[in-house]
């Protein structure tokens, strides 16, 4: 009994009752997977690249015929865009009825775009005519409107495709 | 000769720093987080060099007409305060008889993608089986209610329109949600892409 007792009289000996001193380190362990799976779920769920909009703007059906101008035959590249990520181009509108110098080409900046800013060195007031078949993907118009804003070309329009236009894409 | 012990170290480590950063990373987290919100269909967009960003003021008032990978069209007012008075219009309107309890239902919803007739039972249904509902929204030319829908949206408010398409999307169907729009004189409108690094990594 009295050595039980001993430990804990012990201390007082001769002394002021001392409290005893409790170690100050906790356990932080399940604190630090609660925190890091906070984190981890967070990371995850938020969404950091905020999406870019590309402005379109559409003509107006409405606007009487005779108000357009005609479009210059040579101020006019023409792009035909099909199934497969197919690419074709020519200059003119191709309305002469001799058949269009197609031109293939693909969606590299070594294709279309070279062959937008050279031809817009020449023809200042190019019109670009865009024409995607409808086995084309959302995709090819997307980069074709994105050429035109790297190109910084201004006149450009979504025009629907000729059936002689699907012809093209289909032989070539 | 007895063995040398070695003094051995404490297993402990002070975490508290550790705990600290890993807060701190929390709290950064938990405060700039923006959850993604739960589509109908899951749009792979195509990336473009579009340098403007959707802010968080224009893309909570816009009338976003998403075109899932497999031609499905989806329609989805972003304006939370609004679609409640838009779903009413529409519930006079076609006659759906929706109950206040499903109009409430509704304004919480995400995109729609269900034709008018559909919406009562969609709304209805739990939340995993509306995506296998979801036919999308019909653009026919004789039975276009994506039309229908954004002019309802645009009675309320002069919304800006955006058309979120998956990049296997075929123009077919773009072509469709086109000629909806310019039928209607929305001749202006944005398509959401995702941002492209440098010009040098186009590919």
């Amino acid at each position: 009994m009295s050595e039980v007792q001993s430990s804990d009289s012990g201390s007082k000996k001769g002394g002021k009752p001392k409290a005893k001193k409790q170690s100050t380190h906790i356990d932080m362990t399940p604190m630090v997977d609660l925190a890091f799976l906070l984190l981890t779920f967070f990371m995850l769920a938020t969404t950091f690249n905020k999406p870019a909009v590309m402005e379109v703007a559409m003509p107006d059906d409405t606007v009487d015929k005779k108000d357009q101008t005609e479009l210059d035959d040579d101020d006019a590249f023409t792009v035909l865009l099909g199934e497969n990520n197919k690419l074709l181009y020519y200059l003119g509108i191709g309305k002469n009825g001799n058949a269009p110098q197609l031109v293939s080409s693909d969606y590299s900046p070594k294709g279309l775009r070279q062959a937008l800013i050279t031809r817009l060195a020449l023809r200042p007031k190019l019109m670009v005519l865009i024409k995607p078949s409808d086995k084309s993907s959302y995709k090819n118009l997307v980069d074709v409107f994105d050429e035109m804003n790297i190109t910084k070309q201004k006149r450009f329009a979504m025009v629907a495709i000729t059936p002689e236009e699907d012809k093209f894409l289909e032989s070539k | 000769m007895p063995k040398i012990k070695l003094p051995r170290s404490s297993p402990r480590l002070d975490m508290t720093p550790m705990v600290d950063l890993a807060f701190l990373l929390v709290t950064f987290f938990m405060l700039t987080t923006q959850f993604r919100a739960d589509e109908p269909v899951v749009v792979d967009m195509p990336s473009s060099q579009a340098r403007m960003i959707l802010s968080d003021s224009l893309s909570t008032k816009l009338i976003l007409i998403t075109l899932g990978q497999d031609g499905k069209v989806f329609f989805d007012l972003t304006d939370r305060n609004k679609r409640v008075e838009l779903i009413k219009a529409i519930n006079t309107d076609k006659k759906l008889s929706l109950t206040d309890q499903e109009i409430a239902t509704f304004s919480n919803l995400s995109a729609i993608g269900v034709p008018f007739k559909n919406l009562k039972q969609y709304i209805n249904l739990a939340p995993e089986q509306r995506k296998q509902v979801s036919v999308g929204i019909p653009t026919d030319s004789t039975n276009n209610e994506l039309e229908a829908w954004v002019l309802y949206a645009k009675k309320i408010s002069p919304y800006n329109i955006a058309v979120k398409g998956d990049r296997k999307a075929q123009f077919k169907t773009f072509k469709t949600i086109v000629k909806t729009l310019t039928g209607i004189h929305a001749n202006r409108f944005s398509l959401i892409t995702g941002l492209e690094a440098g010009e040098d990594n186009k590919k």
